[in-house]
């Protein structure tokens, strides 16, 4: 049978329910991960931003241990290593790849608050305090009004690939899209129906999230040219 | 057996060794795929901001069809149509999705450049190549480095699927082969730690570096 034959499409798509499930799955884990790296997010990246030098450092540490180490090796920690530790700390696949990928991009989403802050010129905090504002009225009033802006599309952009980074758990077997894809089409020798049925569902979240974000950087550029 | 002992099983200098061997396939690939990227990255980039439609589309449907898809699926995908499990599959998926973010990256950096900077190019007499060799890629390069190295150190961190997928043995495999060996939780941790140590060790040299060129740059600038 070719692999393009008609079958193998009325194979994948009697079998569409599978695939919803596996959908359904990855969309609750993107949003659990994502409450969770918005909250870290936010806490660090405002961190980043005061004047302490100690909660500077805590928050440093944090983004650079998560960005420089890979996903996978804190989800086998999470899902192989810690029922070592005590025999209660088993967690299900699916609360591994929420705290994890919650972690790890709560520190990408960190830094994109952080540059977001910095990237508002400094004379517009000396201006604030000249006039007599405090910390918290310069940060709510000035700086982050300018900052969201900046904010806005790289955002965007991190949740494009915690997205696609929540696939991660299907190297543990949690019964995502991308595990779905795999045992599917390996117990029913079908490959192409799956992959390409699972790349669409994929791209479906992720493409207007993507040019949500360039369109929105593109109108920053024009607000804020010169001429 | 006190930690010491249990440290003195694990780190042998046939155990680092063969880390170090899973390391060096890691950095194989990462590099191989990145230099490919960042030629055909370019290419795309600079097809898609052409005025020929039939390349601007072209280059459209390949960078938002690869980019919106998880970098494992294409791992699967290679891996499926080639049916080899093998080095250049590996350094392949890679090219493949690295190629459509590195597009984007440096679409944005050339873009970036104002319109002004062609201009005066075109009233010296420049041609289109010469202006984008000699004025428009240099200052370009300077505003998307940082997105390009964070880009590298991804990809260094996800060649850590092609053991599961296709049971390369670069770092994180190799660690994993070495984990099934050593059964005291301790001994595991002390694997876990070490890897990511490794990967840090090298990512965050090469982050460190992005910030510092940055800085120089915007130094010399003033």
């Amino acid at each position: 049978m070719s692999p393009f034959a008609l079958e193998r499409w009325q194979a994948f798509f009697a079998d569409f329910g599978q695939f919803a499930n596996g959908f359904l799955y990855t969309l609750e884990i993107s949003i659990g991960a994502l409450l969770l790296a918005m909250i870290l997010g936010v806490v660090f990246g405002s961190l980043s931003a005061t004047r302490n030098k100690i909660l500077r450092g805590i928050s440093r540490v944090y983004v650079e241990v998560y960005q420089n180490t890979p996903l996978l090796i804190q989800f086998v920690v999470v899902y192989y290593g810690f029922p070592l530790l005590n025999k209660d700390l088993v967690i299900s696949a699916f609360w591994t790849a929420i705290i994890c990928v919650g972690l790890y991009h709560g520190a990408y989403i960190a830094e994109v608050i952080r540059s977001g802050i910095e990237g508002v010129p400094k004379g517009q905090t000396e201006a604030a305090e000249s006039q007599g504002f405090t910390y918290g009225g310069t940060m709510r009033l000035i700086i982050l009004p300018q900052a969201i802006r900046m904010i806005y599309p790289p955002l965007t952009n991190q949740v494009v690939n915690l997205i696609k980074n929540t696939s991660t758990v299907a190297i543990i077997s949690g019964a995502d899209l991308m595990f779905t894809a795999k045992s599917w089409s390996s117990m029913n020798v079908n490959y192409i129906p799956a992959f390409v049925g699972v790349g669409v569902l994929y791209f479906a979240l992720c493409f207007p999230l993507a040019t949500l974000a360039r369109r929105m950087e593109e109108k920053n550029k024009n607000a804020y040219s010169v001429g | 057996m006190s930690l010491a002992q249990e440290a003195a099983q694990v780190f042998t200098a046939t155990n680092i060794r063969f880390l170090f061997q899973g390391l060096s396939l890691t950095l194989f690939i990462a590099f191989i795929s990145i230099f490919l990227s960042t030629i055909l990255g370019t290419l795309l980039a600079v097809m898609r901001n052409g005025k020929n439609p039939f390349f601007k589309l072209i280059a459209s449907v390949y960078i938002e069809v690869v980019r919106n898809v998880p970098n494992l699926l294409w791992i699967f995908v290679v891996f499926l149509i080639f049916q080899v499990k093998s080095v250049p599959a590996g350094i392949i998926s890679f090219t493949v999705f690295t190629t459509a973010a590195l597009a984007e990256i440096i679409r944005g950096g050339l873009n970036g450049v104002p319109e002004g900077q062609t201009e005066a190019g075109k009233s010296q007499g420049f041609s289109d190549a010469q202006i984008l060799t000699y004025i428009v890629l240099p200052q370009a390069v300077r505003k998307m480095l940082p997105a390009i190295i964070s880009q590298f150190v991804t990809v260094i961190k996800d060649t850590s699927f092609l053991y599961s997928v296709i049971a390369l043995q670069e770092l994180f495999g190799n660690s994993q082969i070495l984990m099934g060996q050593y059964f005291q939780v301790g001994q595991v941790f002390m694997i876990y730690g070490f890897v990511a140590l490794i990967y840090f060790v090298i990512n965050f040299a090469i982050s460190q570096l992005s910030r510092k060129l940055q800085k120089s740059w915007a130094n010399s600038l003033e």
